[in-house]
């Protein structure tokens, strides 16, 4: 894919190869869209897709965010068969176990349960018991109850980047690795072409689904997008015999740990001191602080040994939800990004909406929650507080 | 010899032939194989299949060994118990 020459036009080049470009590039193309080009500035799933926690829940605390992730869900279940995949995306649905510290912590689980039921989620109130029966290693110690949803589970990016690839490469979309994106060119308020190191193509349309770089790209087009990135790092163990089904998380802990299909564990947290920025390094604290969360809330996990660590960007908009919309004053220009930690999971319908959005077409969902200028003189007052 | 016998990653369990396969559709660097394939991500941390790998992506495009890159080398270089994490961890403390 990186010996062609760049195309001199397109009529669409989407900017960034993630799980978003490559789902937004397939949408396109399933469309009949002709003429798209995806740029990505190393190779595909090189930023925050190849770098997330692998994790799919529907336990969200607001509505955008809970139907979005319920509707992606459904595709992922299908997902084999709808792309043709010869390699398996290893989706394993064993649920999300969420648990609480605190009765305050419970009280706004509760809360969120009720939103998640009234939109058809099968989540539920778990006492530690119950939680107990699920995750038997456990510490109930420090834990107050815990919610829990079947349906959510484990997704491989990789594979299902590569699923998107290969479909979108066989309806005709061509990619560009290891180009960079140098400027865009507006003329009179459209967009007018892109310029790469490799060269420049004329287009009426860009999508920015930079990750992390998605406010630089923005700029790039005179957009301002209330978005940055910030660093958030993860270890993964050695591969073991399979021990834990769902994916545990805690927000007051502050981790997420879950055993992929292929028997390691993967863990992270956030890190209330990052700076913002580009950063992706590896930290001592970083460990230490994890060593210290999960042996505390599972204890037997402190015998496996870690065998990496890395660290991703989250892009993370003012009300932790993503924007997936276009630009009101730079005509041709569309941005999904802001997803605050969770793009990898939302990717079906990041890739639905917008395909829909640019091409006129009436969307499969309301789209003001997810509209840049909800940010535009406006006190962000309700956002999403289920993020580590 | 068949491609598909012969085995470059053993701890993933990755031939020759699945190599072939990703360079055809258009995963040409080892950042990409390690991704789709797991090569060289097992315990051994690519110390086994690392240098073929590279070689293999040379002969396959035709490119001097030496403008082949190796993959990113991550921490750590062998594996560490979480518990003797924790305890050094406290032990600073």
């Amino acid at each position: 894919m990186k010996n062609k020459a760049l195309p001199n036009t397109a009529d669409v080049v989407i900017i960034g190869g993630g799980v978003s470009g490559c789902s937004i590039a397939w949408n396109l193309a399933k469309q009949g869209q002709k003429n798209i080009v995806v740029i990505e500035r190393e190779y595909l799933t090189s930023g925050a897709t190849g770098r997330c926690g692998a994790g799919v829940r529907q336990q969200w605390a607001t509505k955008a965010n809970c139907i979005l992730a319920k509707q992606s869900v459904e595709f992922f279940e299908q997902a084999q068969a709808i792309l043709e995949y010869d390699g398996d995306v290893e989706f394993k649905q064993e649920g999300y176990l969420i648990v609480s510290s605190t009765p305050e912590e419970t009280a706004q689980f509760k809360k969120n349960v009720r939103l998640q039921n009234s939109l058809g989620i099968p989540s539920k109130l778990l006492t530690k018991a119950e939680a107990k029966q699920i995750v038997p290693h456990l510490n109930t110690d420090v834990i107050d109850a815990a919610t829990f949803c079947g349906t959510d589970g484990h997704l491989n990016p990789f594979t299902m980047t590569d699923a998107y690839y290969k479909a979108a490469k066989r309806l005709g979309v061509s990619f560009y690795t290891y180009t960079t994106v140098e400027d865009i060119d507006v003329k009179n308020g459209a967009i007018h072409a892109v310029k790469t190191n490799k060269g420049t193509i004329k287009t009426d349309v860009v999508v920015n689904a930079a990750g992390g770089w998605a406010k630089e790209i923005g700029e790039m087009a005179g957009v301002d997008i209330p978005v940055f990135s910030e660093n958030h790092e993860i270890l993964v163990t050695e591969p073991v015999e399979k021990m834990q089904g769902p994916m545990v998380i805690s927000f007051s802990h502050n981790i997420y740990c879950q055993q992929t299909p292929h028997g390691a564990f993967i863990m992270g947290r956030g890190d209330k001191n990052m700076p913002k920025g580009h950063d992706v390094s590896s930290s001592w604290t970083f460990l230490d602080d994890m060593s210290k969360t999960v042996t505390t809330l599972l204890p037997p996990i402190g015998e496996l040994r870690v065998i990496r660590q890395w660290g991703g960007l989250y892009n993370i908009s003012p009300d932790h939800q993503p924007i997936i919309s276009d630009a009101k004053d730079v005509k041709g220009f569309y941005m999904a990004c802001g997803f605050s930690g969770h793009g990898f999971m939302l990717a079906p319908m990041t890739g639905l909406l917008l395909s829909e959005l640019i091409l006129g077409k009436t969307p499969s969902l309301p789209m003001e929650d997810m509209a840049l200028d909800r940010f535009e003189g406006k006190e962000i007052t309700e956002f999403e507080t289920s993020v580590v | 010899m068949d491609p598909n016998n012969v085995i470059i990653c053993r701890c993933s369990d990755v031939s020759l032939q699945d190599l072939y396969d990703l360079f055809e559709e258009g995963y040409t660097t080892f950042e990409e194989l390690k991704r789709i394939k797991r090569v060289g991500m097992g315990p051994c941390q690519a110390n086994t299949c690392g240098k073929m790998v590279q070689w293999e992506i040379a002969k396959y495009f035709n490119k001097p060994l030496a403008s082949v890159e190796f993959h990113n080398m991550r921490p750590f270089t062998m594996g560490v118990k979480l518990n003797a994490i924790k305890e050094a961890a406290d032990d600073e403390e």
